[in-house]
């Protein structure tokens, strides 16, 4: 944790993200109702309106605010939910191997190659229009991506010795995979679930702006599917699409970037590449020498 | 050859696993799907063609297990319904004019990106720690942190709208007839050019990380040293023998991101009003066009499962491991 607080990377991105999750949690108690009709529609950033108003006379600081409720628990849950489908099938396919696996993998090599977009629109357009259509198709289409991550990484586990210790023990083989297995994989759940995260967010954005969620909710997809259908871009009113398409940018950046330092806390070669690179410069070295001498003999 | 037929197997597998999605989605739906497919043919269509139409998706009497195979039967020869938007064009026909857009758009759009992103790759490795490596890699994260479709309404609003350099929508102009002529084929590619640099732009830099990374680990290879230290010149040494070794996994992962190009130029295509499969997709969701919808869904699938087994052929082409194997 030490560490991670000294990670410049972790700590702005961290310090977003909470920012947004504050806001997603108090932010809707301090803003007009962003159902409302406040003022005229699409009034450019005022005093009164710091953002704008929407087609319908709506406040658009208000419905940014509001929106980021919905699409991030909606975000967390489904990367939750990914992360939990992708360790019980990866892990499975992973220690059992054999016909098991080839069975799995390609159940998850199926999911993974199907474009993604044209299934959910297809499952969204035939559930009924919801928060919870919404999780369930970006669940069903996620899934494979980390179920795949976490079957290679059980298929190097199983093969170290304390695996093969527990199962001459006589471990059954659920508590190998729960206490041996899952344990020993945490970082590489934990950003799988960043990512799966970061994907339910886009995608939920996605869906939504087609029209596919519950069009008369606030969230950032819908946000952006009534600038559109209000004529945003032919109108000039860019204070409607604009700060929602920054919260969602900002929200997955920091994901990235907490990501990012998770992954240089855990692979000490990619955080030193660039201060390497940088005391290379300093004496003037190229670093595509092959082998580069830092201190030479004076 | 023992590894692509075990790849065209599994294409068989994912393209019957596909099909069949296509026939149990409405059926596990809540509520009747004939009703909620067919209600709005109501009015449109006389009994009789309402019959056919059902049948047409398998919605006969009989078993579930009969249902599916009068549907498999008509999916295999290509007869996909009547689209309701549409009517009385057959679905397989409305698809069949929007393909030819889709193809030039994402697929020149496809092969830019992953040149421009792999030469960018190339060059950022090689000069690591230089300008390209420290400006292009954090602009391109910062660039996919945003969603597909706002990138494109940014750049139509700025480009198209306020500036006015570029047309607004669709594939062509207007008042051009779609002929074999010098005027409409500027026109097209005028029209293209916005829609393309937006999927080129936000699909590159995913190419240029992966391209970076492979590149320098191949560095670190002893064949690398030697080539250097035989006094290949160093261009000779970064195309022929890094480049050359790094691009092999690259291939690979081509053909996974093809999926995400093809969503990504969907929704592209739905915020340039451009008449292809996205633009369709979206206009069957609107009108709750359910054959035209379900005969995407195929289409699209099908032609990334194919251009996936295109991309798998190649490797073995490229990489004589895999013969051998």
């Amino acid at each position: 944790m030490d560490a991670l607080l000294s990670n410049r990377k972790a700590l702005f991105g961290g310090a977003i993200m909470v920012t947004f999750l504050l806001m997603a949690l108090v932010g809707p108690c301090f803003v007009q109702d962003p159902k409302g009709f406040v003022g005229l529609p699409l009034q450019p950033p005022s005093l009164d309106h710091w953002l704008g108003t929407t087609g319908q006379g709506q406040d658009v600081l208000a419905q940014t605010v509001a929106g980021a409720r919905s699409s991030l628990s909606i975000g967390l849950i489904v990367g939750f939910s990914v992360v939990a489908i992708g360790a019980l099938v990866g892990t499975t396919a992973g220690y059992f191997g054999g016909w098991v696996d080839d069975v799995l993998s390609t159940v998850i090599n199926v999911f993974l190659i199907m474009p993604g977009l044209p299934l959910m629109v297809v499952l969204a357009a035939y559930l009924p229009p919801g928060p919870g259509s919404i999780a369930l198709v970006l669940i069903l289409t996620g899934w494979s991506w980390s179920a795949r991550v976490v079957r290679s990484q059980a298929l190097s586990l199983r093969r170290k010795d304390f695996v093969a210790a527990a199962q001459v023990a006589g471990e059954r083989p659920l508590r190998i995979i729960a206490v041996e297995i899952l344990p020993n994989m945490t970082s590489l759940l934990v950003s799988a679930f960043i990512g799966a995260t970061n994907y339910a967010i886009a995608a939920q954005v996605g869906l939504e702006f087609l029209g596919l969620g519950e069009v008369s909710a606030v969230t950032w997809g819908t946000n952006l599917y009534w600038a559109t259908n209000d004529a945003a871009l032919l109108t000039g009113s860019w204070w409607t699409f604009v700060p929602t398409g920054l919260a969602v940018a900002l929200v997955s950046f920091s994901l990235v970037l907490i990501n990012t330092a998770l992954d240089e806390l855990g692979n000490p070669r990619l955080r030193s590449e660039r201060a390497f690179v940088q005391a290379l410069g300093l004496r003037a070295i190229s670093p595509d020498e092959p082998t580069p001498v830092v201190r030479r003999p004076s | 050859m023992k590894y692509v037929l075990r790849r065209l197997l599994f294409y068989v597998i994912a393209a019957w696993a596909s099909v069949t999605l296509a026939f149990f989605i409405p059926r596990m739906m809540p509520g009747d799907p004939t009703s909620t497919m067919f209600a709005r043919f109501k009015g449109k269509l006389d009994p009789a063609a309402l019959d056919d139409l059902r049948a047409a998706f398998g919605f006969t009497d009989g078993t579930l297990l009969e249902q599916y195979g009068v549907y498999l039967g008509n999916v295999l020869r290509g007869e996909l319904g009547i689209s309701i938007e549409y009517y009385p064009a057959t679905v397989s026909s409305v698809i069949g004019n929007a393909l030819v857009w889709t193809l030039v758009l994402a697929g020149v759009a496809v092969v830019i990106s992953f040149t421009l992103g792999t030469l960018g790759g190339v060059l950022a490795a090689w000069r690591r720690g230089g300008w390209l490596d420290s400006t292009l890699p954090p602009l391109f994260v910062l660039l996919g942190a945003f969603p597909y479709f706002w990138l494109a309404m940014a750049l139509l609003f700025v480009l198209g709208f306020q500036l006015e350099l570029f047309p607004l929508g669709h594939a062509y102009d207007d008042r051009i007839a779609p002929e074999a002529s010098w005027a409409f084929f500027s026109s097209v590619v005028g029209h293209a050019v916005l829609p393309a640099a937006t999927i080129v732009l936000a699909t590159m830099g995913a190419w240029m990380l992966d391209m970076r990374n492979t590149m320098i680990a191949v560095m670190g290879e002893d064949y690398i040293k030697l080539a250097v230290a035989k006094g290949l010149s160093p261009r000779r040494v970064m195309l022929r023998y890094a480049a050359r070794n790094a691009l092999l996994p690259n291939v690979t992962s081509f053909g996974m991101a093809l999926g995400f190009v093809v969503s990504g130029s969907i929704l592209t295509e739905i915020v340039f009003s451009y008449p292809g499969q996205g633009y369709l997709l979206l206009q069957a969701v609107q009108s709750q066009d359910y054959p035209l919808m379900q005969g995407l869904f195929l289409t699209i699938t099908l032609a990334v499962l194919g251009a996936n087994l295109l991309v798998d052929v190649a490797y073995a082409w490229l990489d004589p491991r895999t013969r051998q194997g």
